[in-house]
């Protein structure tokens, strides 16, 4: 297996220190193995991308981040993730503590189907953040301004999430991930089901959202990769294969197969 | 190999010709034909059904009532005038009626021919005075004409279900009987009324007297015990299964068994009843109770089967999206999953309990078949259900009780087309797109 083509002196793109981290982490689904020993640091505040063909363990392994995997039957993972240094598998962490410090938004948009505001309140109520009601309203409206929705949708909060536009699904989704201010924010594809107008909205928002909150996004597009985050990471195969700033990725990448990918001869 | 300069398989164009076309649309014509024929008779058999038992049983639900003149003697009614109805209740009024028939057909003599007389009119139709008199007291005193019902065999001569043109020996009500209702008919004295008593009265020997109120109430107590066992064991089952188990040999095996226990037949599960609840835990016969209990086993499945369906159809997303902001495998399925899969759940419920409600032979099991004249007040009196009572009624050799019969099941043909429509009602009302 080769080792991962990784820069040793510290580039521009890890000047913070990592968020989370993952060390010889390797996930199987039963006997099938769908990641192999990845390495990978996520920096805090930057937006990090997983790139690589269909089937290569993106998602998966975005999922052991806030260890979604575990509610599939069969799925294993094995090796150490850590947020700010703690091992969130083996610590005996709560998963659901875990999942309020990181947070998802998921590839197809997924309201519940209740009003625009429920679907906001709901984790801050989850996780007792406000104390009163015109908190949880502050909350609602802040997270929907941040996720670019409020001008659109604050005259109809009661209104179903379920009746919005996709791209307005999607930032709702977005939106909901924030209100429980999250450390990290894990996307799997947001943009997949968008039209470019959407999908260049969602961008600003990642970019703005880097402010405050250390982002891992999975995307098809290079260009999105290119335009959204500091640091890419590609996958091939279950492997991790190279990971490094974003533009020195894909101006000048280390390993053949990075440079077959990017410039489209396979994948 | 031929050195072929004619297309191989994988490249010919498809056949595009009128010929295929024909075949196809042909195809198609024959299909719907054999689909419509199929939908008619099919409802060609529920209407011919559906058609007898109205016929048979409308005139179930009225009943010829006599209208007599009776002097309501205060000798008879409260001889010490105590005003007391306890006493006034006690009196013979079956004895007042007859004296009245005596005065109408004065030429009836011998004591056969006079008993005949007594017999058109209904062994419980003193009752209906006694009702009169107790409602208003002031009556006491006067000859009042009221309306009393007739025996069940006038009942079925005047409804026509008698002819007439039978030689006597062949017919149950003989030539002077026919000769006096024929009179007060003449007299204008002979009514069918709507018949309040099959709605209101428990099981009678005598048809004019019986209702199916009993068996109604039988059956409420009997379906709130099967509800009360049903939903929580059953929706709790499902979540457990559908939301929580692992997916092992252990889950497999009780799945295949709950479908199993879903085609058990249902006596078996009466005999079960028969056998545990009442010889071994000795809860009481012929009750609601344990009609419940057996009807509980029964149901269960399939309100398992239902739940789980129901919750399978909530898509994975929404747990996804509610365990992504940190809600627990409890909270996903308590704040999202059951609320969404709960009309499915009532569906599956409402269904299972129009199923129970038809349910005869497990409760023949448990002693729910026999002759209960009392409405029951509890769930642990004796008591039957409305297709007992069906059951019950058609086996009596009266005449009169074959439109009993048929006017219980339309009563009991009525609440399962009410039920089945509130589930599929439930089901349209909350039909979710995802
Ligand atoms: N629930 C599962 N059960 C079994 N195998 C799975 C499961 N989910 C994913 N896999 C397998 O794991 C491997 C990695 O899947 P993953 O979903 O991570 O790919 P991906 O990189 O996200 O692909 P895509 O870009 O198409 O979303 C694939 O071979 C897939 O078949
Ligand atoms: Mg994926």
């Amino acid at each position: 297996m080769e080792a991962v083509a990784e820069a040793a002196a510290p580039s521009p793109a890890l000047r913070n220190s990592p968020k989370m981290t993952s060390r010889k982490t390797d996930v199987y689904y039963g006997e099938s193995q769908a990641l192999r020993d990845v390495d990978l640091d996520i920096g805090e505040n930057q937006v990090t991308s997983l790139i690589g063909p269909s089937g290569c363990g993106k998602s998966t392994f975005l999922r052991c981040l806030n260890r979604m995997n575990d509610v599939i039957d069969g799925c294993r993972v094995e090796g150490e993730i850590t947020l700010d240094g703690i091992d969130v598998y083996r610590s005996g962490l709560d998963v659901v503590q875990l999942r309020a410090r990181v947070g998802m938004v998921f590839q197809k948009p997924n309201p519940f189907p209740k009003s625009i505001y429920d679907n906001i309140a709901y984790g801050p109520r989850l996780h007792g953040i406000a104390e009163s009601k015109s908190e949880l309203d502050d909350i609602v409206e802040l997270s929907l301004s941040r996720a670019g929705l409020w001008e659109e949708v604050k005259d109809r909060l009661t209104s179903p999430g379920t009746g919005l536009s996709g791209g307005q699904q999607q930032r709702l989704c977005i939106a909901r991930a924030i209100a429980v201010n999250p450390e990290v924010i894990l996307m799997d594809e947001p943009c997949s089901a968008l039209d470019p107008i959407a999908t260049a909205k969602i961008e600003e928002l990642i970019d703005e959202l880097r402010q405050n909150f250390t982002i891992v996004i999975v995307t098809h597009s290079m260009q999105q990769a290119a335009r959204v985050s500091q640091k890419t990471a590609f996958f091939h195969l279950g492997n991790l294969v190279e990971v490094g700033d974003t533009e020195q990725l894909f101006t000048n990448p280390r390993d053949e197969r990075t440079q077959g990918y990017i410039t489209g001869r396979f994948g | 190999m031929t050195d072929s300069t004619a297309p191989t398989a994988a490249l010919r164009r498809a056949d595009l010709s009128e010929e295929r076309l024909g075949r196809r649309y042909a195809a198609e014509k024959r299909f719907r034909a054999y689909g419509l024929m199929a939908i008619f008779a099919a409802l060609a058999i529920l209407g011919l059904l559906i058609g007898t038992i109205v016929l048979n049983g409308y005139t179930a639900f009225v009943q010829t009532h006599i209208a007599v003149p009776v002097y309501l003697d205060p000798q008879v009614i409260d001889p010490q005038d105590t005003n007391d109805p306890q006493i006034m209740g006690r009196a013979d009024y079956q004895g007042l009626l007859r004296t009245s028939l005596r005065d109408r057909f004065p030429d009836v003599s011998g004591r056969r021919d006079r008993l005949k007389l007594y017999g058109i009119l209904s062994n419980g139709a003193g009752l209906d005075v006694r009702d009169a008199v107790l409602s208003d007291p002031s009556i006491i005193g006067t000859t009042q004409t009221l309306w009393v019902k007739s025996s069940d065999d006038i009942d079925s001569l005047v409804k026509g279900y008698i002819d007439r043109t039978l030689p006597e020996s062949d017919r149950r009500v003989k030539d002077n009987e026919i000769v006096w209702i024929e009179a007060l008919e003449a007299d204008g004295a002979i009514e069918t009324q709507f018949n309040t008593t099959f709605f209101t009265a428990g099981d009678s020997r005598e048809p004019e007297q019986a209702g199916i109120w009993g068996a109604v109430v039988g059956s409420f107590y009997t379906l709130l015990i099967t509800l009360v066992l049903t939903f929580p064991i059953g929706v709790l089952s499902a979540v457990y299964l559908e939301e929580f188990a692992p997916k092992n040999k252990w889950t497999d095996l009780i799945e295949v068994n709950i479908n199993n226990l879903a085609a058990v037949p249902s006596i078996i599960f009466g005999l079960l009843g028969l056998a545990v609840f009442l010889s071994i835990f000795g809860l009481p016969r012929s009750a609601p109770l344990v009609g419940g209990m057996v009807l509980a086993l029964m149901t269960l499945p399939t309100i398992i089967i239902a739940a789980r369906a129901a919750l399978k159809a909530v898509p994975p997303s929404i747990r996804e999206a509610a365990l992504g902001v940190g809600a627990s495998r409890l909270q996903v399925v308590t704040h999202h999953v059951l609320p969404l899969a709960l009309p499915g759940i009532m569906t599956g419920t409402i269904i299972g309990m129009a199923q129970a409600l038809g349910e005869t032979a497990p409760l023949l099991m448990i002693g729910m078949v026999a002759f209960i004249v009392d409405i029951p007040g509890g769930v642990t009196d004796p008591a039957t259900v409305l297709p007992v009572q069906i059951f019950l009624w058609a086996d009596a050799p009266e005449r009169a009780f074959v439109e009993k019969t048929n006017g219980a099941i339309m009563v009991l043909l009525g609440f399962l087309i009410l039920m089945n429509a509130l589930a599929v009602l439930l089901r349209k009302r909350f039909e979710r797109q995802w």
